[in-house]
C-alpha cells in the first residue's frame, strides 16, 4: 500500500473531519482533523489499518492546545501525525485508552504537565509527580503576552 | 484468599535509566497484581530542551540513557535534518551506524550478564561483561570517550574515523564473534536455564500490539518491527543484514533475539567498516546555517526498541517543543501481561526481560508483610530465592540423568 492510497481511502471515510492534509514525502504525513472524530480515526487507523500507536505530543501555543498522534505503519515506514486543535481555556478529547494501552501514560502525563482532560480515561491519575506537586499546576503550559 | 503481600521493587538503582518503583501484590508465591510509580528522577528533559540550541541539544539528551546514550542523539539528528531537510554524506552514515551497533553491542552483553547473574549463573555475568570492556575500549578510541560518545551533529558527526584505527577495531569484533558464540552456546545449550526462561514471562503478539511494545520485546513474539529496515536512517539501507525474530515470546526468546541480533550488529559493523574504506573523501559534517519552520519525526532503534524524538520549530534556534519517547516508556507497561501469575522468583526475571532495569534487584527494597508492617524478605533473600530455584532445577536435572 502506499501513500497516496492511504489518504484516498481516508478521505473517502472522513471527509467532512478533515481540515488539513500535509504530505511531506513518502514516510511523512500529518492530517489536521477535527477532535470530535479523533476515536473513529483512532479506531480506523489502528484495527482497519494496522497502523501502530508510537506516542503523543502535546504543546500549548497562542492558538490553544495542540496534540500530535503519531502512528506509524511498519511495513512502508510511515509516519502519520494526526494532528487537532484544543480549546485554550477547556481542553479536553476523548481518551484512546480504551481501545489500545500503548496510550494509557502518555494520556496521563498530557493530563498532568498540561492540564489537558482526556474523557473516559480509565485511570486518569498522576504519572511522574504524584504527591510531590501543587494542583492545577502545569509546567509545560506558557504564558503569552495579549 | 490468603494473605497479600506486598513486594516493592525500587525505585532507585544506579545502572536503571528509569527509576521507578513496581509494587507486586502477591498472594503467597504468586503475583496478583503489579502497580508502578514513575518520575522519581523527572530531569524536566523536554522543557529544558526548548531553552537550549540545536547544537546544545544533542549533550542534554545524550544524558537522558546512560547505556544507550547514542540512540537519543541519534534520533534528534534523524528528526532536525527531517526538518532542515539534509542529506548528510555517506562517511557521516557509516561513522553514525558504526558507533549506533556498537552500542547495541555492548548494551547486550550488559543485558545477558545481568540476567545470567540474576538466575544464579554468575560465570555468565563475569564474561559478559568482561567481553563487553573492550567494546568500551574501542568507544574511547573513536570518541575519547566510553560512554556519553558526544559523537553527533546536525549534518553529520564531530569526530572521523581514521583508517589506521579500522584493524584495532576488526580485531575487537572478531575476538566478540568467538566470545558470542561461546556465551550463545552456554546459554542455548543449558537445560536449566531452559527450565527457568522457556513459558516464563509470555507476551502474545496481540499483547505486543495493544501496548505498542518495540524492539527486541516485540521481535520475541514474532512482531517483526525494526526501524532500521522499516524506515531506514544513516548507513543501514547501504549494507545487508537481517531482521532477528522469534515466536515464543518468552524470557528465552528475548535473550535468543538479542543473542543473534548481536551477530547481526557485527556483519553491519564491518560492511560499514568497508564502506568507509571505500568513502575516502568526503566530510564527515555538512555546515548548516539554520533550523527552518516545521515538524520533525526522527526515529532510532537503540538496542531497547524504538527510540521517538518529535521537534517542532519556529525557525529559531531552539525548539518550540520537543517530545522524547524512549523504548522502555511503552515496553515497561507490558510488566501487567507478563508478570501477574508469576512466581515470585520468574516474575524479577520477567521484569528485566525487557531490559529496563534489571539491576533494580540489587536495591529491591524489602518484603513487607501487608497486615503486621512486618519485614519478611530483604534484597539478598529475594535474590536468593530465584538462585535457589535455579538449583533445585539443577538437582532434579542431575538426578533424572
Amino acid at each position: 500500500m502506499d501513500i497516496q492510497s492511504i489518504i484516498e481511502k481516508f478521505k473517502e471515510k472522513f471527509n467532512t473531519d478533515i481540515l488539513e492534509i500535509i504530505v511531506k514525502n513518502q514516510k511523512r504525513m500529518t492530517i489536521t482533523i477535527n477532535p470530535d472524530s479523533i476515536v473513529n480515526v483512532a479506531d480506523y487507523l489502528y484495527r482497519a489499518e494496522g497502523f501502530r500507536f508510537i506516542i503523543a505530543s502535546a504543546l500549548h501555543t497562542k492558538k490553544g492546545f495542540e496534540i500530535h498522534y503519531h502512528f506509524s505503519k511498519d511495513d512502508i515506514g510511515l509516519i502519520l501525525n494526526i494532528h487537532v486543535m484544543l480549546d485554550m481555556d477547556n481542553p479536553q478529547i476523548e481518551s484512546l485508552s480504551n481501545m489500545f494501552n500503548a496510550s494509557n501514560w502518555i494520556e496521563r502525563e498530557m493530563h498532568e504537565i498540561l492540564g489537558i482532560n482526556f474523557l473516559n480515561h480509565p485511570n486518569q491519575e498522576k504519572l511522574i509527580s504524584e504527591g510531590n506537586w501543587a494542583e492545577g499546576v502545569y509546567p509545560l503550559r506558557k504564558e503569552f503576552k495579549k | 484468599m490468603g494473605k497479600k503481600t506486598l513486594i516493592p521493587i525500587g525505585p532507585y538503582h544506579p545502572l536503571q535509566e528509569e527509576p521507578e518503583l513496581f509494587k507486586l501484590y502477591c498472594d503467597g508465591e504468586i503475583v496478583k497484581d503489579i502497580k508502578w510509580e514513575t518520575g522519581y528522577n523527572h530531569r524536566g528533559i523536554e522543557k529544558l530542551s526548548e531553552s537550549k540550541t540545536y547544537e546544545q541539544i544533542f549533550f542534554l539528551v545524550e544524558r537522558i540513557c546512560g547505556i544507550c546514550s547514542n540512540s537519543h542523539p541519534f534520533a534528534f539528528a534523524n528528526a532536525v535534518e527531517e526538518i532542515a531537510d539534509i542529506e548528510i554524506t555517506n562517511r557521516a552514515k557509516y561513522i553514525r551506524s558504526i558507533i549506533g551497533e556498537l552500542e547495541r553491542l555492548h548494551s547486550h552483553l550488559l543485558w545477558v550478564g545481568l540476567a545470567g547473574h540474576f538466575l544464579g549463573y554468575n560465570t555468565v555475568f563475569m564474561w559478559a561483561w568482561k567481553y563487553r570492556e573492550p567494546v568500551l575500549d574501542l568507544f574511547e578510541m573513536i570518541s575519547g570517550n566510553r560512554n556519553s560518545y558526544a559523537m553527533f551533529k546536525v549534518g553529520g558527526v564531530r569526530r572521523d574515523i581514521e583508517e589506521t584505527k579500522i584493524p584495532l577495531i576488526q580485531k575487537v569484533l572478531d575476538d566478540i564473534k568467538i566470545k558470542t558464540d561461546l556465551l550463545t552456546g552456554a546459554i542455548m545449550d543449558d537445560p536449566v536455564i531452559h527450565a527457568r526462561t522457556k513459558g516464563v514471562g509470555i507476551l502474545t503478539k496481540q499483547d505486543i500490539i495493544d501496548y505498542g511494545a518495540v524492539g527486541p520485546t516485540a521481535r520475541a513474539s514474532g512482531v517483526a518491527i525494526d526501524v532500521r529496515k522499516d524506515d531506514p536512517y544513516a548507513a543501514y539501507p547501504l549494507v545487508n543484514w537481517k531482521v532477528i525474530t522469534a515466536e515464543a515470546g518468552d524470557v528465552f526468546a528475548k535473550a535468543e533475539v538479542r543473542l543473534l541480533e548481536m551477530y547481526e550488529s557485527i556483519s553491519i559493523i564491518e560492511q560499514c567498516l568497508d564502506g568507509l574504506k571505500k568513502e575516502k573523501e568526503g566530510d564527515i559534517s555538512l555546515k548548516i546555517k539554520e533550523i527552518p519552520e516545521g515538524i520533525g519525526n526522527g526515529r532510532a532503534e537503540a538496542p531497547r526498541g524504538e527510540v521517538f524524538h518529535f521537534v517542532q520549530s519556529d525557525g529559531s534556534s531552539s525548539p518550540v517543543r520537543h517530545k522524547i519517547r524512549a523504548p522502555s516508556y511503552v515496553n515497561i507497561a507490558t510488566f501487567k501481561k507478563s508478570c501477574i501469575g508469576q512466581t515470585i522468583a520468574d516474575a524479577t526475571i520477567s521484569l528485566a526481560a525487557v531490559d529496563p532495569c534489571y539491576c533494580c534487584t540489587e536495591r529491591m527494597a524489602v518484603l513487607y508483610d501487608l497486615n503486621s508492617g512486618e519485614k519478611i524478605m530483604n534484597a539478598n533473600e529475594l535474590i536468593n530465592e530465584s538462585v535457589k530455584k535455579t538449583n533445585e532445577i539443577k538437582k532434579t536435572l542431575k538426578s533424572n540423568l
